[in-house]
């Protein structure tokens, strides 16, 4: 994985910095911060960790598989396409505030896309 | 519903009944604390099959192959046999050296450790009663050559493992100890970095001991201590502290009453919810280094709040404290 999306984007640091602004956004987002009331926040952050790692193309343990059962529970509560736009709002602005190239943004937003149909349990 | 053998009798565990439970129904006497998965007192050991992962939360790796799990965390999928592993989860026996009162419901316990046993001040240790009640308390001082720890014991109605102490335990008398757990303590990493303390209650435990570990390493950032309870009665440890600030121009300490306040008696609180007062005084908190110890729902608000003030998750230590069953 030499020259992967994670590697260019900055590799763990650059997840870390991203992860503790991403969630505050989320966080402080009106439509979608019910979801994360009951959520320890440490395990949260550590699993948003995991996500952003993906979402950057590198080393990564997550599985469809996981992302639907993660969030079944959430799906039940009406988890949809509006909140999961949202939370991809947040990505999106998360890496310009960080000043990642336009190019890479957009690799990073088509691999959050791809895991839509699961998160949402479709 | 799935039947669990232990100690070659079989007992049924029915809908929704963690192993904790059925084993605690049939009155058999199993060693547990917090009931949430926290203090790992009611750790136990599958023979047969493997454990629910869900009840595995915490462990180390070396635990989950060894196939551990908390039976409070446990609703069995399948039979299962099991047993209690041994008692090397008490593998300290601590002298009891002196019981003091610090306020009308707040008792110090100082005992004498061994030199297998280490700890930093902040993290907490599981003691088991004679009746095997077990319960977690925060050591609230350094390491020192005397090999004295101080545990601030919380006296409530009822309180089965407060009571022991309080009322049966005489000085002298050995009580069985975990090692020291958490990762709730102070390191000398950025030493420039503002320190923010919060507590309710007897939070002030691992706290007071964070400040004093902190104070004796010489940091060098701001420390502020605030410390609140309902009422001016249940505040404890204000001249100590009162002490300490008049000793170290970079800490500051802020109590705190939620509850009604007379001013009778000249002394200096400010009223209101304790983790309500500390935010005030912060527009942002970045590279701030934060502890929150006490009452869960306050941990969890004020873990919310200053991480939206700024400070980096890796940054907030958190010790909430869960009431056991009594």
């Amino acid at each position: 994985m030499s020259d992967s999306l994670y590697e260019k984007l900055g590799g763990e640091a650059a997840v870390n910095a991203a992860v503790n602004i991403f969630y505050r956004k989320v966080l402080q987002d009106e439509t979608i911060n019910h979801f994360f009331e009951t959520t320890d926040m440490q395990k949260q952050m550590a699993k948003q960790k995991s996500f952003l790692t993906m979402a950057f193309g590198g080393p990564n343990s997550y599985t469809g598989e996981d992302m639907r059962k993660g969030h079944a529970h959430l799906v039940e509560k009406g988890l949809n396409d509006n909140h999961f736009n949202a939370v991809a709002e947040h990505l999106q602005s998360t890496l310009e505030e960080l000043g990642v190239a336009a190019e890479l943004v957009a690799e990073v937003m088509a691999i959050a896309e791809s895991t839509r149909n699961d998160v949402l349990g479709k | 519903m799935a039947t669990l053998n232990y100690k070659q009798q079989d007992y049924i565990c029915q809908k929704n009944e963690t192993v904790l439970d059925t084993l605690l129904r049939e009155n058999l006497n199993i060693a547990h604390g917090c009931r949430q998965g926290v203090c790992q007192s009611c750790i136990m050991r599958s023979v047969d099959t493997n454990p629910p992962v869900a009840a595995q939360q915490g462990l180390r790796e070396n635990q989950k192959q060894q196939k551990h799990f908390l039976s409070c965390l446990c609703l069995l999928e399948q039979d299962m046999q099991l047993e209690q592993i041994t008692e090397s989860e008490f593998a300290h026996n601590l002298k009891v050296l002196s019981k003091q009162m610090l306020n009308h419901d707040t008792l110090l316990l100082r005992l004498l450790h061994d030199e297998a046993f280490t700890f930093k001040s902040g993290q907490f240790i599981n003691l088991k009663s004679a009746d095997n009640t077990v319960r977690s308390y925060s050591i609230s001082n350094p390491p020192n050559k005397q090999l004295h720890i101080e545990l601030q014991i919380r006296l409530l109605a009822n309180g089965r493992f407060g009571s022991w102490v309080h009322n049966e335990v005489e000085i002298g008398d050995n009580i069985p100890a975990s090692s020291a757990l958490g990762s709730c303590f102070y390191n000398t990493e950025r030493q420039e970095q503002g320190l923010l303390l919060v507590g309710t209650g007897s939070g002030l435990a691992p706290l007071y001991g964070i400040l004093q570990d902190a104070l004796q390493q010489e940091h060098k950032g701001a420390i502020h201590l605030f410390h609140g309870s309902r009422q001016a009665k249940d505040l404890y440890l204000k001249e100590q502290i009162q002490q300490l600030v008049s000793e170290h121009e970079n800490f500051s300490y802020t109590a705190c009453i939620s509850g009604e306040y007379r001013n009778e008696h000249e002394e200096h609180y400010s009223q209101g919810r304790v983790h309500e007062v500390a935010l005030s005084n912060y527009s942002y908190l970045n590279n701030w280094r934060v502890y929150l110890c006490g009452h869960p729902e306050m941990v969890k608000q004020m873990q919310t709040q200053v991480f939206l003030k700024g400070v980096d998750m890796n940054d907030i230590y958190v010790d909430a404290f869960h009431l056991s069953s009594l």
